[in-house]
């Protein structure tokens, strides 16, 4: 079960011609995939295309309608692999991932489906996770697209142009016989917007016809000497085809202002902040009019020689607006003006940064630059807005310059606040357990994962110190293995990293390759990072895909001897025996810890409404909740330095002698039961307490309840005579 | 030839925290301007600040007829200095958006919740880690053009609801928006989820804005001038005869605590150890601080937390009525509390008379019997008749409290502070008032305590050395602060190396 459900945006996958869609660009991509006439589709879940696999997910119903095959795939090289199927046939396959880390794993499939090309249209659609929000290393898919040679769109962000990109993308794809990448940025996934709905379009060849009648042509498969013709066909052929296929159909766009003797050239997906830019400098209005000719780069690789040279003839100057680095496109441009001998000076990277996002206020700088050198009298057209022109030129420059910031003076620091584990996070006691075990028997190595489990890396915990990839947690430590000390490292893989590809990667390499270190296997029941789908060794019982897989049996299974399961990460207690033992035991081989325990964050979705239901039905509901005594509190927080639950915070000390701030526990508390553990485990205080709300009540309890309540109540007004208060 | 004007988007930033609604409240504008016949986007980078994190959403809002207009070009990230409203749902994201430039004197209405959700830096100090509330709160205030800073949080937990509807009322009352509250409240109620409680909220977030500004939580200081418990009423005219005035309320805690803690006689205790240092410095103390600190010290570590005070408070009925309260239990509904205990053999000891407690802990038998005893912590249920005996039983040692084992540690320890002080007084004043503070170290139980308690005697065993320096009181202010940097005991260890070096 995902962490949304989506059955509500399922139902606009059904809308047809005449009516309006209304939704995120994420959802109106996929809507598009169907009015495309997919056959099938799969894809690995991540920020920001997880939406899309997700609504596929719950529209089990109108993709059986309509013949389409939806899969989960187990990693996106499998799903890249899947665009096999668009090799011979006239199939259309469209695959999701987020780049670069889904691009790195999908490579080696990508190479060998670019190497021989495709029939059907086949399409990558990119989650092109950079920037501001980006979860991960910040690199360009482009090069990927250049390596291999398939084409890449970055299309306007606006719902109808990316819409528009999917069904010209599989055209593209067909007409020169390439895989086609689609790069959806993280706010154009996000935007919400409205297009013009198309009916959706049942494939007139389907898989049923593939499969029935098998083709096989020696000539497209990647083995040599066919691979050496191959690189031959994509410059000779498949380029033209592409370049005449994007110039025909106009999938760049031009729009012509005023000014003749200076223009723009802009990727596809940076067109809106630019032109918000040029709005406020009063070169462009609200509509899309501009003083200053664009030339609108929707398809950026390849770069169509012909429109390039025929929007810089007549020009002075042309800047190209390319965010990333390093600047292929500008490189690109400069070839093409070089050969062809045009006298237009291409100005890019040496007016703008180098790296970084293409913030609004970086553009503007740049643009500013621009204008003053070739058409001083544009660059001072309307002052800028009083606010604008005042956040230009910042007092003191940010730390990474294109995030945006400007320093107050006066204020105290303004802190971070980065992501963590969630309320009642059964990960976060597992980390707990190392820091009081490491404690105990010192500092470990720990190769840290991709996955939920990484933000231990942050305070309180601060354990990991480094992430080679996602499942690669146990291979990152593959190197520090020699017989010549006893102590070991420590490696952590999250569930949905082990089935990725940690099991033969990072476990099976660890058994053959003789390894004594530990792996600690976060196993919560889902991919939770990417928004709680499900995987192999899911609980869930879905009717669509096959789960409980455990990992122990996958772990013994490549030959594991010593392997521990702990079924409850809030018992401290065994989460550190265990841990202990792992990294002290004589047994040779590598140790395998897997610490289970679901999701909060799934886990509340499930049981929540079960509780109400039951509340309601008269059925006896305990609903459990931790507090802080603020008078036995003394405000040293050692609990939250071993917690770091957000829902155990600080208040005023209401003790007039006292300063430091006291804990407590705020309302959305759970009731995980880590804060009891840690007072435990870590003997720290008895501040903390367990309240027990019973909404139906046994009549046993009730009675019980009542009796002791009669001679508490009694003693307690004795004792109230001995307390000394301020007098209310 | 310049183009001619046109309309300009109204440009709306959230930032939230994940988990707060931003995207609700996205989702809300959105819905009100379209309905509105409006052209509007929205947009946002979640990314994994879903968990926790701190993020952004951006609305903007194009006035004018959406089907008789072309399509406008609308911005997917908020320009600094080019924002006309700004809605933070805590204090410090709203610094965090005046940081970002996305406030500006010309233009920004921000609306900020004057709440602190506190980030863990805060949280995790050993002391107090807190930012400074009032920098916070200036900062929107000298930056926007309209400062609209109300307890949304507060306001949205007595309606039942989320923050982000009590901040959509916020929005709707500014009037930033050109359209009436029920044009809202509609989009509340076509959105279907929670309407009742969302409406609830919404009334109360748009009525806030002519109830003025809250008080800043932050202000707000324990009350201490409350008069004391009248069988007191003897030590706190000695507290008016025999002490400065501005002293009084410090006092008169103190006395309360100690003899909440043991009984009048050594409430009377209490005073009679202050009158050394009062006699030595009194009238040549006019800011008071030393006594003050003094005095606030002394109470507390006459008051140390042992298992018997814990038990004594953990069973008394105000608490009781406490936890029925916060957790919301109502008359039909049971509540079970239950306490979480690891008292070790050292504990147990503690409690004992004196002779008898150094007896069990030296015994080869019973200390370790005692040790596998209470290897694991325990859950006790207080609610329950044997955990309220239990804990009743414990509360019952008061009376061997003044002849226990700890209370001759604590009471030779304090013993030897006070002294110090008073010594000191004359000597290096400014060095007193930062002995005087230095009990702060010694705070919480187990092992928390060992480690206040061994930092409060490294620093008290270097004195001898810096005793007589100019520098005296700066070095210990300086080693107070060390010993609260990290638990590790790190940063003291390298400040106490570099004053040996010195010397």
């Amino acid at each position: 079960m995902a962490e949304r459900s989506f059955k509500q945006e399922v139902t606009k996958l059904r809308l047809g011609a005449g009516q309006e869609f209304e939704g995120e660009g994420i959802l109106a991509v996929t809507k598009a995939l169907l009015q495309s006439g997919v056959s099938y589709v799969g894809g690995y879940q991540g920020s920001p295309i997880s939406h899309l696999m997700d609504v596929l997910a719950d529209a089990s119903e109108i993709l059986d309608e309509l013949g389409v095959h939806f899969e989960s795939s187990a990693s996106e090289a499998t799903a890249a692999a899947m665009l096999g199927a668009s090799v011979h046939y006239p199939l259309r396959g469209a695959i999701t991932f987020k780049s670069t880390v889904g691009t790195n794993v999908a490579s080696d499939a990508l190479s060998n489906l670019a190497s021989g090309g495709v029939t059907g249209g086949a399409l990558i659609i990119l989650g092109e996770d950079y920037g501001e929000g980006s979860s991960i290393i910040q690199e360009r898919s482009h090069a990927f697209a250049m390596k291999s040679q398939m084409w890449l769109l970055d299309p306007r962000p606006n719902l109808p142009s990316l819409v528009r990109a999917v069904q010209q993308s599989f055209d593209l794809s067909e007409a020169s016989n390439t895989p086609v990448m689609l790069t959806l940025r993280i706010r154009a996934c996000h935007a919400h917007g409205r297009f013009d709905a198309a009916d959706n379009r049942r494939p007139a060849f389907t898989l049923k016809d593939a499969i029935e009648q098998p083709r096989r042509d020696v000539e497209r498969m990647a083995l040599a000497p066919a691979t050496f013709v191959h690189e031959h066909e994509k410059i000779a052929q498949r380029w033209k085809a592409a370049e005449d296929f994007v110039r025909e159909q106009g999938l760049n766009e031009r729009f012509d202002g005023e000014a003749r003797h200076v223009g723009i050239i802009v990727q596809g997906g940076l067109y809106n902040t630019l032109m918000r830019v040029l709005e406020l400098m009063g070169l462009a209005n609200i509509y899309g009019d501009t003083d200053i000719p664009i030339y609108v780069m929707n398809v950026v690789y390849p770069v169509v020689e012909s429109e390039v040279l025929d929007f810089c003839r007549d020009k002075d100057a042309v800047l190209m607006l390319e965010e990333g680095q390093p600047e292929f496109i500008e490189q690109a441009l400069h070839t093409i003006l070089r050969r062809a001998g045009a006298g237009t000076v291409l100005h890019g990277k040496d007016l703008l940064p180098r790296a970084g996002e293409y913030t609004p206020r970086v553009v503007m700088k740049g643009l500013r630059r621009f204008l003053d050198r070739h058409a001083p009298e544009l660059a001072g057209r309307r002052p800028l807005p009083e606010g604008v022109a005042r956040m230009l030129e910042p007092r003191i420059p940010p730390i990474v310059p294109s995030m945006p910031g400007v320093a107050l003076e006066k204020v105290d620091e303004v802190l971070p606040r980065p992501p963590s584990f969630c309320t009642g996070c059964p990960e976060r006691p597992i980390f707990t357990a190392m820091k009081m075990v490491e404690n105990r028997i010192g500092k470990h190595y720990v190769s840290a994962d991709i996955g939920c489990h990484q933000f231990a890396a942050l305070a309180p915990f601060n354990i990991g110190a480094t992430s080679m990839g996602y499942g690669l947690g146990a291979a990152g430590a593959a190197a520090l293995n020699t017989g010549e000390t006893d102590r070991r490292t420590i490696s952590i893989m999250g569930d949905g990293g082990f089935w990725h590809n940690g099991l033969t990667s990072g476990i099976g390499n660890a058994v053959f390759n003789r390894s004594n270190n530990v792996t600690v296997i976060v196993d919560n029941g889902y991919s939770a990072a990417t928004g709680g789908q499900d995987i192999l060794s899911s609980a869930a019982d879905t009717p669509t895909r096959s789960t409980r897989h455990g990992i122990e049996a996958a772990v013994r299974g490549v030959g594991v001897e010593w392997v521990r399961t702990v079924t409850h990460t809030y018992d401290l207690q065994q989460m550190q025996s265990v841990l202990n033992e792992a990294l002290t035991t004589d047994e040779p081989g590598p140790k395998v810890v897997i610490a289970q325990s679901e999701c909060m964050l799934n886990k509340q979705r499930r049981i929540k409404p079960r509780q109400r239901q039951m509340a309601k039905e008269g059925r006896r509901v305990v609903k459990e909740q931790f507090g802080v005594d603020h008078d036995t509190c003394t405000g040293d927080h050692s609990c939250i330095r071993l917690s770091g639950c957000p829902s155990l915070s600080i208040k005023d000390n209401p003790d007039p002698l006292r300063r430091d701030p006291v804990a407590t526990v705020l309302p959305n508390c759970v009731g995980c039961g880590l804060c009891g553990e840690v007072s435990h485990a870590a003997v720290l205080c008895p501040s903390f307490y367990r309240a027990d709300v019973v909404t139906n009540p046994t009549r046993l309890e009730t009675l019980g309840a009542r009796l002791a309540g009669t001679i508490i109540r009694f003693l307690q007004r004795r004792l109230a005579k001995q307390e000394y208060r301020h007098a209310a | 030839m310049p183009l001619e004007a046109t309309p300009r988007p109204i440009k709306i930033a959230i930032l939230a925290m994940g988990g707060e609604g931003g995207g609700v409240l996205a989702d809300w504008i959105v819905a009100t301007a379209e309905h509105a016949g409006f052209h509007a986007q929205s947009t946002s980078v979640p990314g994994v600040a879903q968990r926790t994190g701190a993020t952004i959403y951006y609305v903007e809002v194009l006035p004018g007829p959406r089907h008789r207009t072309r399509a406008p070009v609308l911005g997917l990230m908020p320009v600094p200095g080019d924002v006309d409203v700004v809605i933070a749902s805590e204090l410090m994201e709203a610094a965090r958006a005046v940081q970002r430039g996305l406030v500006t004197p010309d233009r920004t209405v921000l609306i900020a919740s004057s709440n602190r959700v506190y980030a863990l830096p805060e949280k995790m100090a050993m002391g107090d880690g807190r930012k400074d509330y009032a920098s916070l709160y200036e900062a929107g205030r000298a930056a926007a053009r309209e400062f609209i800073c109300r307890d949304y949080s507060a306001l949205a937990e007595r309606s039942g609801s989320v923050i982000s509807a009590t901040l959509f009322g916020a929005l709707a009352a500014t009037r930033a928006l050109p359209w009436d509250r029920q044009a809202f409240e509609a989009a509340i109620e076509r959105g279907g989820i929670g309407v009742a409680a969302s409406l609830r909220a919404f009334d109360a977030g748009f009525r806030a804005h002519a109830d003025g500004p809250t008080p800043s939580p932050g202000a707000a200081s324990p009350a201490t001038d409350a008069a004391v418990d009248p069988r007191l009423a003897t030590l706190d005219a000695r507290i008016g005869r025999e002490f400065p005035a501005p002293l009084g309320d410090i006092l008169r805690a103190g006395i309360v605590r100690a003899a909440d803690y043991q009984d009048p006689a050594y409430a009377a205790l209490y005073l009679d150890r202050l009158r050394p240092l009062l006699d030595i410095i009194g009238g040549s103390d006019p800011s008071c601080r030393l006594l003050r600190e003094t005095a606030r010290h002394l109470a507390l570590w006459m008051t140390y937390e042992d298992t018997v005070r814990v038990a004594e408070l953990k069973i008394r009925a105000t608490r009781f009525d406490r936890v029925r309260q916060q957790h919301g239990a109502s008359a039909g509904q049971a509540l079970h509390i239950n306490e979480f205990f690891h008292p070790r053999p050292e504990e147990i000891a503690d409690m004992l008379p004196a002779g008898l407690g150094r007896w069990l802990l030296a015994s080869r038998w019973a200390g370790p019997l005692l040790a596998r005893a209470t290897r694991k912590g325990r859950v006790v249920r207080t609610s329950s008749l044997r955990g309220f005996l239990l804990l009743y039983g414990i509360a019952s040692f008061k009376r061997l409290r003044p002849r226990s084992l700890r209370q001759e540690r604590e009471t030779a320890g304090m013993q030897d502070w006070l002294d110090l002080v008073v010594l000191l007084a004359a000597e290096d004043y400014d060095l007193a008032c930062e002995i005087a503070e230095c009990p702060r170290l010694i705070k919480g139980y187990g092992d928390t305590h060992a480690r206040g308690l061994g930092s409060y005697r490294k620093i008290m065993a270097v004195l001898p050395a810096l005793r007589g320096r100019g520098d005296a009181a700066r070095t210990v202010a300086g080693l107070r602060e060390a010993a609260l940097a990290d638990d590790s005991g790190e940063r003291l260890a390298r400040q106490l190396s570099g004053i040996a070096h010195q010397v």
